[in-house]
């Protein structure tokens, strides 16, 4: 079997000094290059925790984390955040753009951020990202001049920038309207076929959950059900294929 | 351009009314800076050049001859013994020549001349003055004491007997240029001079007191023969006066008199007035500082989001702190640039308002470069200071609540 991009074990996180809350209980997760997964699960149950162990956001209590072949414990900030612009996007509920900055700059933040400087090259790949997500014509309008969905359009290019392995999304069609919703879930699928980017989707959405490959739920802070297109599962759990 | 850069700059286009309000405020603070220095730099020398302007700087003077004792004497059975200086025959240095170059050999000494000077009585028909008669070398006097500048009448020449007075004396005495008047010394030895100029050096005493005449003359005068009473001596740097007195004496084995030894008053109010100013531009600078790190501070709570979102995807914490130290410094630097033109538009305001009686400017106010360079750098530095703790407390922000709170 190849390496997974994301292998998570006995993931634990506590909060709190002397009441300490248990909000993750030994989670452990392996996530294989190319797939399309999402994550579900009620509020509370630890899907935001969990995201943000994965995004090397967040130190587990215990447990470890090995992306992209790299185990992840032990690392300083520096380089846990410089690890964290290389191998991962992230897609936000609320496409988190910076306002005042062009589309164009949006895409080229996290390559910027973590070499410095911009050329040309980085630039041409920035455009190109634009037109792939259907906003090449938009490239110099202001983040704040953007509409919700072209606004989350951005955010996906912004997450692809650095050629990621893995792409993190929490509820990226959270705030939509559900046409546009539909929108950029397809794009968020055709980026996975076409790139083989390995994408982990948070939802809460049963009817976007369902386009997915795989169905990951997590309830009070332990996984209860990992099931994957193709298993014996009940019908209507991937929608397309069980109405087929 | 560099990521930190970037940001920086955008965010302060992007936080127009803040930016403006911060960039007035440092640049008000900075013109009042400029201003204020510039005022009392000009004050100060005013007041220096009133007072320094008749006197060296410092005066080399022979040694004091030491006490002595007298000898004892006998009376009714006890015997009293006194001590008492040397008799007021006038002290000279002998062979000054050398002293001279010796001195003018220190560091900080610009120049220096030789004086031979006593009290005399001048007359003229039934009027007598007593006055300080000064022998002098013209043209190395003139080096310490800029007297050609300051005739009213006449020419700056002392040969033969030639004499220069001051206004005071001149109408006092009814003397015109060409007149004659007598000098007569304690000792009764006279001198009939004639005058070639009248000078005004300022100040009412020394015009009604002082004359001045050739050095040859005075030493005939006053039985010095080829020695002279002081050499007089100008530094470069007038506050320095005093250390460069001890370092003349230790040198010339003379005594050496600074201008803050014989003026104390004058020094402990120039001093008094530096202090204040310096008190009023830490305040100054304080406020701009406290400034600057408010708006600041606003800034980074208003950004907190996107500073996670920027974490989140990639940009250092060092990154992030760069951001926010280069906004202060700009805001610093910006302010200073401004405030410069604001300072020395104020000074030339000022310079145009308050005028003496004549219409002359009451001091002059010089706009030298340094007067703009070190406020500039200093509020560039006091901004990047001040965005110290703001930037600590951008580049410490969470990443993960992006994700836990949207």
């Amino acid at each position: 079997m190849a390496e997974p991009v994301l292998l998570a074990e006995g993931l634990v996180r506590e909060f709190g000094k002397t009441t300490k809350t248990r909000v993750l209980h030994g989670v452990s997760l392996r996530i294989e290059a190319g797939e399309f997964s999402a994550l579900m699960g009620p509020s509370g149950s630890g899907k935001s925790t969990l995201l943000c162990l994965l995004g090397l956001l967040d130190q587990p209590t215990s447990g470890t984390i090995t992306l992209a072949g790299r185990r992840t414990e032990g690392l300083d900030d520096v380089e846990l955040t410089r690890y964290r612009g290389r191998t991962l996007g992230f897609v936000f509920q609320f496409h988190h753009l910076l306002p005042g900055f062009s589309a164009l700059e949006n895409v080229l933040i996290p390559a910027w951020a973590e070499r410095g400087r911009v050329d040309a090259a980085l630039r041409r790949r920035a455009n190109e990202l634009l037109e792939r997500v259907g906003l090449g014509n938009r490239a110099n309008n202001r983040a704040s001049d953007l509409s919700g969905g072209e606004a989350q359009r951005v955010a996906i290019a912004r997450a692809l920038v650095n050629a990621p392995p893995l792409v993190l999304a929490d509820e990226p069609t959270g705030n939509l309207d559900t046409q546009t919703a539909d929108g950029v879930f397809s794009l968020l699928r055709d980026v996975c076929r076409d790139q083989g980017t390995t994408f982990l989707i948070v939802t809460h959405d049963p009817r976007l959950a369902a386009r997915c490959d795989r169905i990951v739920r997590l309830v009070d802070g332990r996984i209860v059900g990992d099931l994957r297109r193709g298993d014996d599962v009940p019908p209507g759990t991937f929608g397309e294929v069980s109405s087929a | 351009m560099p990521f930190a850069w970037f940001i920086a700059l955008r965010y302060l286009r992007e936080g127009r009314m803040q930016t403006l309000l911060i960039l007035g405020a440092v640049s008000l603070g900075v013109g009042v800076l400029v201003f204020l220095t510039a005022l009392m730099a000009g004050l100060q020398a005013n007041l220096l050049d009133k007072t320094l302007g008749s006197q060296a700087h410092i005066r080399v003077l022979p040694p004091e001859e030491e006490a002595r004792r007298v000898a004892p004497e006998e009376a009714d059975g006890r015997t009293i013994t006194r001590t008492e200086k040397p008799s007021q025959h006038p002290q000279s240095i002998l062979g000054w020549q050398p002293v001279l170059a010796d001195v003018l050999q220190v560091p900080g000494v610009v120049a220096a001349s030789a004086i031979a000077s006593g009290s005399a009585f001048v007359v003229r028909g039934a009027t007598t003055k007593p006055v300080s008669l000064r022998g002098i070398e013209p043209s190395g006097y003139d080096a310490i004491v800029p007297l050609s500048t300051k005739l009213r009448e006449g020419r700056y020449s002392l040969v033969g007997t030639e004499a220069l007075i001051g206004v005071q004396l001149a109408k006092d005495l009814g003397l015109g240029v060409g007149d004659r008047l007598r000098a007569v010394t304690a000792g009764n030895t006279g001198e009939v001079y004639t005058v070639s100029g009248v000078f005004d050096l300022g100040s009412k005493d020394v015009n009604e007191r002082v004359v001045f005449v050739p050095l040859r003359s005075a030493q005939t005068l006053f039985d010095l023969g080829a020695g002279v009473s002081s050499l007089e001596v100008k530094v470069e740097e007038a506050f320095l006066a005093e250390d460069i007195s001890v370092r003349l004496a230790a040198r010339t084995g003379l005594v050496a008199e600074s201008w803050t030894v014989t003026n104390p008053q004058l020094l402990v109010a120039l001093q008094s007035q530096s202090g204040s100013t310096r008190i009023i531009q830490f305040f100054i600078t304080l406020t701009v500082a406290l400034g600057i790190a408010s708006v600041l501070i606003v800034s980074v709570v208003q950004k907190s989001r996107e500073i996670g979102v920027m974490r989140a995807v990639g940009a250092q914490a060092s990154r992030v702190l760069s951001v926010f130290l280069i906004q202060g410094g700009l805001v610093g630097f910006g302010g200073a640039v401004l405030g410069s033109a604001l300072g020395a538009g104020m000074a030339r305001l000022f310079v145009t308002l308050f005028r003496d009686s004549d219409g002359a400017p009451m001091f002059p106010i010089a706009l030298t470069p340094e007067l703009f360079a070190g406020p500039i750098a200093l509020a560039t530095l006091v901004g990047i200071a001040a965005a110290v703790a703001p930037a600590r407390r951008a580049a410490r922000l969470d990443p993960a609540e992006v994700i836990r709170y949207g």
